[in-house]
């Protein structure tokens, strides 16, 4: 176990180094630098930017430097949108508002879809089943933006019951959580319906049967437990999707949040910014794997983490 | 006989269908037999010859597109069939119990052996407090054969050996006394010396508990030792049925015949070949209207292939299927 | 008792005598000959595994549907333009913001077509103009053609280069393997959108500095192609080929253990005849429907690029980036945005259903 979590750990660490190298290399790849787009400087106030910065290093030495300052919690600071704050600062002002909405999404989709998956298993090939189906893979087919504009027209440019931008009360919360949440709701929905499918023809559910268990405790005790163990693994990439899905989410609701922030910040070319988020959200996104993992674990019996990493 | 055994089960005229999108298939075809209380039956048929679909049937397991579409179990008297769900669910497990062919997958994975025991017992008696439960699961993992039943009730169902699993079931099965106990081929997914082990342990239950058992086998020599009267199932029908005596002794059905034959004996001459049956069973779709056995029958006639045979009798409790016990005795022969 | 004449009673008397055991006569009991048994065994139709799983195919209306809305959509983006008078990229002077054929035209748009001498006619912009005179029919065909091509050449990539890497990891296995499966775990445990975000910017702004700065057919041919399309593919094929090299690994090594490909060996077959015989008829339905289901995915992804102004550049279009020039449109043009993102989300579930299906009619376990 405890040589599974080191293993895990130095995995992620490195993952997240190459992420940051990866970035740099792409990020310093790209043709015209930040202060060349509108009005360009002259030669000499670029070549003192650019001291300031350290652009003018080497990139190996530039690459370097950028780590070294990582590892003391350092993403340096921004060039074009808030000039010469922390990014780190803005990081830190911005995220809390994409966690409020993606933490009310993830509950959405989880509290919805695992019963909506359950309940087509438990009808299957009935009339339900098929109406599930095809709303669950409606869902998965729906891009988030389209979601989130068709709720902002409906509901705010026709209807005008709910606002459309900004976070000022409990109301505007409910058009992006649940434009954030609809994949992923039915995604979960899909998976529980075929893993349930799956434990229901189960050996181990005939024996249940066998017992004389009423059908409630068979579906209850003995086939959602096992068809949970996949659903577990789909929180990581679900984390992922929910930060991604902000992106679009944010924009479309003027949500003044991390998401919006990283999409402007690509459109201005604001590079620290861009390192410094997506370095974040990576990191994010791989400790989230990483602890559903170890959850994995306590679920279900059968992975013994000593073994291999093999999923 | 002297002793007047009560009639525990009664099995009149069963017929189940799989309804599949090709076709109704006709799992089972009309069986009928008795079972009385204490006394041990062995099924022996090959693969798809409608054993197992039978079994479940009586327990009421069938899964769609199964169904039953004829016939009566009768219970201690009671039609099976017309069961409420309620009261099904009552007699699984509680009067009747069942084991499974595949002790690997059997067990649900995710609780540990002596959750599953519990659970078991306390499902049907709501009066049994946890503490009786526990005391009682590990009571029936002695019985069979497990003697570290403190430490074995902690643990999950993958740490133990496909033997060990099936003795897990065989006390999961017994923990409420069933007066009946179905074994679904319990030995064959085993190794040949735990088959030796399970059997062993199936007689010895046999004996300290009294219960019935049904024995669904492919393996003749399997039941050989531990049944009173074996059925053999052919295609859906039962085209032998007799005492174990007269099932080894005097085969009467080519069938039952062939597979005697295919069977390798202790007590063969030194170079007996085994001789295997010829051919395939029939297509089970399409269904012959004749005798299921007959192309493949070294006996076949032409009234094989016309006619359905007729049970008939050969003696008190033996009876076959085939045309060849009403053949007229030619002179001279 | 004989049935009454005329009477609705159904004639009963054949069936019950079927009930009645059959008294065999002396000729019944002559020995059967072989030829006799032979006739007498109905031979089971044997179905091959492709016919058989078009039959369960055509069987699920879901996916029939589903594909048909698929034909029809191919139809609409490649031979569509060929019936309109229109390119994507016209603009036409006092066309601008016609509205669609259900809406009136508003007084400022009789106007302005008045001035620049043109008669307004519903028909001829059946789902009207952009703020450019663009005729936005003949945008969505357009649009339709570059999601649909970007799903399928970004597939294309992808199941190329997952099943080489795929295959290899399985085949090769030992240290090859491993450092094959650690990438993947890697790339796996990294938040794709954000990476498919960095790379496409990056891409595109690199692709466009290379093509406008060099000469030569082979920058000539991207240029044709678009800069950030090809971006786009390279993103693509950067990111995803990592699940689909997951599961042809699988597959391979499954099959490795196969008892039949054990065999096929021990009968001295050649390692490219059991790739031909063995592996892949085995692999393939499994490719089918993972390419199936890419294909959705990959337009998915360009949309969500589009939309956040990443994706194709003007003129050129694509369903998402039709939305997003909708958006800014919204509170008076909201069919702008509703059309193409109604469009777009047909595409994607057309594709995810057939899918689906595909899934159902090519996985042997459900054989029953």
């Amino acid at each position: 176990m405890a040589g599974y979590l080191i293993k895990r750990v130095l995995m992620a660490l490195l993952a997240l180094l190459i992420i940051t190298c990866v970035t740099f290399v792409v990020m310093n790849l790209v043709p015209g630098g930040p202060f060349l787009s509108e009005k360009a400087p002259s030669p000499e106030v670029l070549a003192a930017l650019e001291a300031k910065y350290g652009l003018d290093k080497p990139l190996g030495e530039q690459l370097v430097n950028y780590l070294k300052d990582l590892l003391h919690g350092d993403l340096g600071v921004s060039f074009r949108m808030q000039k010469n704050r922390p990014v780190t600062t803005i990081i830190g002002e911005m995220f809390p508002i994409s966690a409020k909405v993606g933490v009310f999404a993830v509950l959405n989709a989880v509290i919805l879809g695992i019963p909506l998956g359950c309940l087509a298993a438990y009808n299957r090939g009935k009339p339900i089943d098929s109406i599930l189906r095809v709303i669950m893979t409606l869902g998965i087919s729906i891009p988030s933006f389209v979601v989130a504009t068709l709720l902002l027209v409906l509901f705010s440019v026709n209807l005008k019951i709910l606002p459309g931008t900004g976070l000022a009360s409990w109301k505007n919360y409910l058009m992006p959580c649940f434009a954030l949440s609809f994949y992923p709701m039915c995604y979960i929905g899909r998976m529980t319906r075929s893993s349930m499918l799956d434990a229901i023809n189960a050996d181990y559910i005939r024996t249940a049967r066998a017992k004389g268990l009423p059908s409630r405790r068979i579906i209850f005790k003995h086939a959602l437990r096992n068809s949970l163990i996949p659903v577990v693994t789909y929180i990581g990439p679900m984390t992922a999707y929910i930060l991604s899905g902000g992106f679009v989410v944010e924009t479309v609701f003027s949500i003044p949040g991390l998401g919006r922030y990283f999409i402007q910040s690509i459109l201005n070319r604001d590079y620290p910014i861009i390192m410094g988020t997506t370095i974040f959200l990576a990191a994010f996104v791989i400790v989230m794997n990483l602890l559903v993992d170890v959850l994995y674990k306590v679920i279900d019996p059968r992975i013994t983490l000593g073994s291999g990493g093999e999923a | 006989m002297e002793e007047k055994k009560t009639k525990l089960l009664e099995v009149k005229d069963l017929r189940v269908s799989f309804f599949t999108p090709a076709g109704e298939v006709k799992a089972v075809g009309g069986i009928s037999y008795d079972l009385n209380d204490g006394e041990v039956m062995g099924i022996v048929g090959e693969s798809g010859s409608g054993k197992s679909v039978e079994a479940y049937s009586i327990i009421g397991l069938l899964q769609s597109p199964g169904k039953v579409v004829g016939g009566s179990i009768l219970f201690e008297g009671e039609n099976v069939l017309e069961f409420s769900e309620q009261r099904m669910r009552n007699f699984r497990g509680n009067e009747v119990s069942m084991i499974f062919q595949n002790p690997m997958t059997c067990l649900n994975p995710v609780y540990t052996i002596g959750n599953q025991l519990i659970e078991a017992l306390r499902c049907h008696n709501a009066e049994v407090t946890h503490k009786e439960a526990y005391d009682r699961a590990r009571e029936m993992l002695e019985l069979v054969g497990i003697h570290d039943s403190a430490r074995r009730m902690k643990q999950y169902p993958h740490e133990l050996s496909g033997g060990m699993r099936q003795r897990v079931m065989i006390a999961m099965g017994l923990i409420c006394s069933p007066k009946l106990l179905i074994a679904d081929e319990p030995t064959t997914a085993l190794d040949v010396t735990i088959q030796a082990q399970i059997l062993e342990l199936m007689k010895d239950i046999r004996q300290k508990t009294g219960m019935a058992i049904i024995f669904i086998t492919h393996n003749l020599g399997v039941v050989a030792d531990i049944c009173d009267k074996i059925s053999v199932m052919y295609a859906g029908k039962i085209v032998e049925q007799g005492s174990v005596d007269e099932i080894f002794y005097n085969p009467s059905h080519p069938y039952t015949k062939g597979l005697l034959r295919s069977m390798p004996r202790v007590d063969a001459e030194q170079y007996e070949r085994l001789i295997p049956i010829e051919g395939t069973p029939v297509d089970m779709l399409n269904p012959p209207e004749g005798c299921p056995f007959g192309p493949r029958c070294e006996h076949c006639m032409k009234v094989c292939l016309k006619h359905n045979p007729p049970n008939i009798s050969i003696s008190d409790g033996h009876t076959a299927a085939c045309w060849l016990l009403s053949m007229p005795k030619k002179e001279g022969e | 008792m004989k049935k009454k004449l005329l009477s609705m009673q159904p004639d009963i008397e054949p069936i019950l005598k079927m009930n009645e055991p059959y008294t065999p006569v002396p000729e019944d009991f002559e020995k059967a000959a072989e030829s006799e048994k032979e006739s007498f065994i109905t031979k089971a139709k044997s179905v091959s595994y492709w016919a058989d799983a078009w039959r369960r195919l055509r069987k699920n209306k879901v996916a029939m549907v589903a594909l048909v809305v698929i034909i029809m959509l191919f139809l609409f983006a490649f031979i569509g333009p060929l019936f309109t008078n229109y390119s994507y990229s016209i603009q036409m002077r006092g066309e601008e913001n016609w509205p669609p054929f259900w809406e009136k035209p508003s007084d400022s748009v009789l106007r302005k077509a008045e001035q620049d001498g043109i008669t307004f006619n519903k028909w001829l912009h059946p789902l009207g103009t952009d703020n450019l005179g663009r005729d936005n029919l003949t945008r969505l065909m357009y649009g339709t053609r570059i999601s649909l091509s970007i799903g399928i050449v970004a597939t294309l990539i992808v199941v190329i280069i997952g099943s080489i890497v795929g295959s290899i990891a399985g085949y090769a296995g030992g240290a090859v393997d491993v450092v094959i499966m650690r990438i993947t775990e890697i790339i796996y445990s990294v938040p794709d959108i954000l990476i498919v975000l960095l790379l496409s910017t990056a891409l595109k702004a690199t692709l466009t500095e290379y093509i406008n700065s060099s000469t030569g057919w082979w920058p000539q041919f991207l240029n044709t192609l678009g800069g950030n399309l090809v971006g786009i593919f390279i993103t693509f094929g950067l990111i995803y080929w990592v699940s689909m090299s997951r599961i042809i690994r699988g597959q391979v090594l499954m099959l490795k253990q196969q008892e039949y490909v054990t065999a096929a060996r021990a009968l001295g077959a050649s390692s490219g005849r059991i790739i031909k015989r063995h592996l892949l008829p085995n692999c393939i339905g499994q490719l089918v429907v993972t390419a199936c289901l890419q294909i959705p995915s990959a337009i998915f992804l360009e949309s969500f690029l589009s939309f956040l102004g990443m994706g194709v550049s003007a003129p050129l279009t694509s369903l998402g980036s039709m939305a997003s020039d909708g958006l800014s449109g919204l509170y008076t043009y909201p069919y702008r945005l509703v059309v193409p993102a109604v469009i777009l989300s047909v595409l994607i579930l057309s594709f995810n259903l057939f899918g689906d299906g595909l899934r159902d009619a090519l996985d042997p376990r459900l054989k029953k």
